[in-house]
């Protein structure tokens, strides 16, 4: 494991189009239920125990070697919103094309060239990780990140929130992404065993309910 | 460790009788659980589960199968709301749910709300398995609390295959000891009443459902299937029942 390699792929310059979504977080702030870093760190952390975890769960199964098409379809049934699993393709699509030119290998070639519309983001965070060597716990720690570190920056953006109170944010929030990314994790391993069913379903109805009312908006900042 | 609780299953089969109706080979009970038959209209027959104790209570395991066989018009409602409680016995209460469409039959799966008053513990799991012509509507309501109280721990996941495949995976966790962030601005919010409306119908793999706001607080949406789905919150049980009921009719 390359720790240095951990930090390529976490890193938020890496050109995978993930700065254009602001997980959910413009239409929490457009609603008023984001107003201050204290609302965005109740937001991120609802979001890091029902997507990030669920993500994680599935970057980390990726990681182990699990069927990508069965993850894929198993990432649907816990996205009901069809605005999400758009989004999720798109960005897994994107951040196919950053990998496979980061770190080329006949995985990821053969899970492109088999879902050319792509798979969702998480997935392929995991094969990702796997072609750069890293094992499942990075890919979940990756995946927890992105599903706090996301909204974290884009209400800096959206409310002209103070960055070092954004980042604060996150700083609490580290102790329990590390649960998180160990819950995922034995998830992942149990996958492994037992299939997709062992993935967990962790849902956010606000998510769900307001990433449709932003799709329907004619002007957004963030794609989602 | 689960001491004292009670465990009762209820077993309810419904199938077409060969003459335009339904009849119901099955249609068993215990303890809590009693599904009584009622009057039916055209080929749907009806069952109310009445519920003869109050719970379900800490440490109790209570379990309902329906199963509606080729032919079958079945709709399950329930005589009032389900409250759970804390109990005198030790662990978290469970409540399961099993319901099986078979093809060419119509399921509708319309229990009261379930509320979760202060103190109580329950881990809901309602599971669909739908064949590839079955048809099903499922309403699910939590209420956290009762007026003005503190809701209790709920863990409710639905899921749903059709023809085998999962087509829905969802769990909600809320109230005291649920992870962090369940009553923020990306989970409730405030809200304390939180429903889901699941439709199957296999028209829907043609001509799926557009994604579109159907009520104030409430969505609804195409699945990765022949399925629809309204998610829903709003700020009591009236109001969503309002939404959830607005969605239906909305969906002809």
């Amino acid at each position: 494991m390359s720790r240095a390699a951990l930090l390529v792929l976490a890193d938020g310059r890496f050109p995978a189009g993930g700065h254009a979504h602001s997980g959910g977080a413009e239409e929490a702030v457009r609603t008023g239920r984001i107003t201050d870093a204290a609302s965005l760190e109740s937001f991120c952390r609802g979001r890091l125990h029902t997507a990030g975890l669920v993500a994680a769960a599935l970057a980390a199964a990726a990681a182990l070697g699990c069927d990508p098409a069965a993850l894929d379809a198993a990432a649907d049934a816990r996205t009901p919103s069809p605005a999400l699993r758009t989004a999720a393709r798109r960005l897994g699509r994107q951040l196919m094309r950053a990998a496979r030119a980061t770190w080329p290998g006949l995985e990821l070639d053969a899970v492109a060239r088999e879902f050319p519309r792509g798979v969702h983001q998480p997935v392929v965070l995991g094969l990702a990780a796997r072609a750069a060597g890293l094992g499942a716990a990075d890919a979940a720690h990756c995946a927890v990140y992105e599903s706090v570190g996301g909204p974290a920056t884009a209400t800096v953006r959206l409310l002209s929130l103070d960055p070092f109170d954004a980042t604060a944010v996150l700083a609490r929030l580290a102790p329990e992404m590390d649960r998180t990314a160990d819950t995922a994790v034995s998830a992942a391993h149990r996958v492994r065993k037992g299939g997709p069913d062992e993935l967990p379903a962790a849902s956010a109805p606000l998510l769900e309910i307001g990433a449709e009312a932003h799709a329907a908006r004619p002007v957004r900042l963030f794609a989602s | 460790m689960r001491t004292g609780g009670v465990r009762a299953t209820a077993r309810i089969t419904a199938r077409g009788d060969g003459r335009g109706g339904t009849e119901l080979p099955v249609l068993e009970g215990e303890g809590p659980l009693a599904p009584r038959r009622t009057r039916g209209s055209g080929a749907q027959a009806r069952v109310v589960l009445v519920g003869a104790m109050s719970g379900p209570l800490g440490g109790d395991h209570l379990t309902v199968h329906v199963r509606a066989a080729t032919g079958a018009r079945l709709l399950v409602g329930s005589a009032a709301a389900t409250i759970a409680l804390p109990g005198q016995a030790k662990g978290d209460a469970r409540y399961d749910v099993r319901l099986t469409v078979e093809d060419g039959a119509e399921l509708h799966w319309l229990p009261e709300q379930l509320i979760s008053a202060r103190g109580s513990e329950l881990r809901v799991v309602t599971r669909v398995e739908a064949a590839p012509t079955a048809r099903l509507v499922l309403r699910e309501e939590q209420v956290l609390g009762r007026v003005g109280e503190e809701p209790g721990r709920l863990t409710s996941r639905l899921a749903l295959r059709i023809g085998g495949r999962t087509v829905l995976d969802q769990e909600l966790a809320c109230g005291p000891g649920a992870p962090g962030g369940w009553d923020g601005p990306a989970v409730l919010d405030g809200h304390r009443a939180v429903g889901q409306l699941l439709l199957v119908r296999p028209e829907f793999a043609e001509a799926p459902v557009g994604a579109r706001p159907v009520a104030e607080g409430a969505v609804l949406v195409p699945l990765a299937g022949p399925a629809a789905l309204v998610t829903a919150t709003a700020p009591d049980a009236r109001l969503l029942r309002r939404a959830l009921d607005a969605a239906l009719s909305a969906l002809g």
